[in-house]
C-alpha cells in the first residue's frame, strides 16, 4: 500500500460530508462550464433530430458521455443501421474503460462489493476522473467513492438541466455556438489532463496520444482509438520506466 | 428513419447506453482487485492519457455535425492558442477553454464557416 497520504484539515469525515465535497468541487470546476456548454449544444442538436426532450435527457443520464450521445442522436436522426450506430457508440466510449481501471484503485473501499461499484462507475467520466485524480489522494479511503459521486452527481444534475435548457432554446441559438458547443469537449480534454499529467509518463502520453491518433485515423484501419492509447500509452509507459530506472 | 428503428428509447439502451457503459462494467471487474501503486495501474493510466489524447486529435482533425463547418485551420489554431493559453495563463484550464473557445468564435467568423 501506498504511503497514507496528507490529509488537509478540510479532509471529510462522513460520506454526507464528501458527498457535499465532490458536488462543491464540481460546481467550482472548468467541468462544470464545460457540462453546461457542451448539453446545451446536445439538447439542441436533438431538437434539430425530431428526438423528444425527455429521451434527450434521458440519454445524458444514461449515457453520460458526450461524443457518444452525439453520435446516437446523428446516427437515430439520419437512419444510420442499427449494427454501425451501436459500433460507433462502443468506439467512442472505449476511453472509459482504461479510466475505470486506473481510477477504481484509488477511491475504491478496501474490499469493494461489486454492486456497490455500479453507480459510482457510471458517474465516472473524463471530468470525475480529472477531478478524482487531482483531489481523491487528500481524502480519506473510506470517502474517497462519495466524493466521485459528488462530483459525477452534481455535474450530471447540471448536464440534464442543460440539456433541457439547449433543447427549448434550439431555435433562438446562434449557427456558431453547435460549432463552440462541439470544440469545447477536445479544449477541455486536453487542459484538463495536460494540468493533471504530473509524471513524465503521462505528459508523453499525451503528446504520442496526439501524434498517433491522427496517423491512425487517417490510416482508417479501425478502432483507431483503442489502438491510439495502446501503442501511445504502453510507448510512454515504457520511457517512463526506463527513466525511472536510470535515475 | 429506417424500417427496423426500434423506438427511440429502445434504441437509447441498445445502441446506446449498453454499448458504452460496457467498458464501464469492464473496467469496474477489471481495476476492483488492483492497488493503486501496481505498475499495470501505472500503465492504464498512460493508456487512459493516450486515449483522451487520440479523443482530441479526433474530434478536431474529424469532427462530428456542426463543427466541420469550420475550417480545419481555424480549429488547429483555436487548439494550440488555447493550449498556450492554458500553459502562459497560471496553468488555468478555465483560461485555455476561454482562449481556445474565442480564437474558434473569432477564427469562423472571420474565415466563414458552413
Amino acid at each position: 500500500m501506498s504511503a497514507p497520504a496528507p490529509f488537509s484539515t478540510h479532509s471529510p469525515n462522513s460520506a454526507t460530508a464528501a458527498f457535499l465535497l465532490g458536488a462543491k468541487t464540481a460546481a467550482t470546476s472548468v467541468f462544470m462550464f464545460v457540462i453546461t456548454v457542451t448539453y446545451i449544444g446536445f439538447g439542441a442538436l436533438t431538437h434539430d433530430y425530431g428526438l423528444s426532450v425527455v429521451w434527450a435527457m434521458l440519454s445524458t443520464v444514461l449515457l453520460w458521455a458526450g461524443p457518444a450521445q452525439v453520435i446516437l442522436a446523428t446516427a437515430l436522426g439520419a437512419g444510420t443501421s442499427l449494427i454501425e450506430c451501436a459500433l460507433a457508440v462502443g468506439l467512442s466510449s472505449v476511453r472509459l474503460m482504461p479510466m475505470v481501471v486506473s481510477l477504481l484503485p484509488l477511491v475504491k473501499p478496501e474490499r469493494p462489493r461489486a454492486w456497490r461499484l455500479i453507480v459510482p462507475v457510471h458517474f465516472m467520466a473524463v471530468s470525475v476522473w480529472v477531478e478524482a485524480m487531482r483531489l481523491a489522494p487528500g481524502i480519506a479511503r473510506e470517502w474517497r467513492l462519495a466524493f466521485c459521486n459528488g462530483v459525477g452527481s452534481a455535474l450530471m444534475a447540471a448536464g440534464v438541466v442543460a440539456t433541457a435548457v439547449g433543447y427549448s432554446l434550439s431555435a433562438a441559438l446562434p449557427t456558431l455556438f453547435g460549432a463552440a458547443a462541439m470544440f469545447i469537449t477536445p479544449m477541455s480534454f486536453l487542459v484538463s489532463t495536460a494540468r493533471n499529467s504530473r509524471l513524465f509518463m503521462e505528459k508523453a502520453a499525451l503528446a504520442f496520444g496526439l501524434v498517433i491518433g491522427p496517423l491512425l485515423a487517417s490510416t482508417k484501419v479501425g478502432l483507431d482509438l483503442l489502438w491510439t492509447g495502446i501503442i501511445a500509452g504502453t510507448l510512454a509507459y515504457a520511457l517512463g520506466r526506463w527513466r525511472r530506472r536510470a535515475a | 428513419m429506417t424500417d427496423l428503428l426500434l423506438e427511440p428509447y429502445v434504441a437509447l439502451v441498445l445502441l446506446g447506453f449498453l454499448p458504452s457503459e460496457i467498458w464501464r462494467w469492464l473496467g469496474m471487474v477489471l481495476g476492483r482487485g488492483l492497488d493503486e501503486d501496481s505498475e499495470i495501474v501505472l500503465w492504464v493510466r498512460a493508456v487512459a492519457t493516450a486515449l483522451v489524447a487520440g479523443v482530441v486529435a479526433r474530434i478536431v482533425l474529424f469532427p462530428p455535425g456542426a463543427l466541420a463547418g469550420v475550417p480545419l485551420e481555424v480549429r488547429l489554431a483555436a487548439i494550440a492558442c488555447g493550449f498556450l493559453g492554458f500553459y502562459f495563463i497560471r496553468r488555468s484550464p478555465f483560461a485555455g477553454v476561454l482562449v481556445g473557445e474565442v480564437v474558434l468564435i473569432i477564427g469562423a467568423t472571420a474565415f466563414g464557416s458552413r
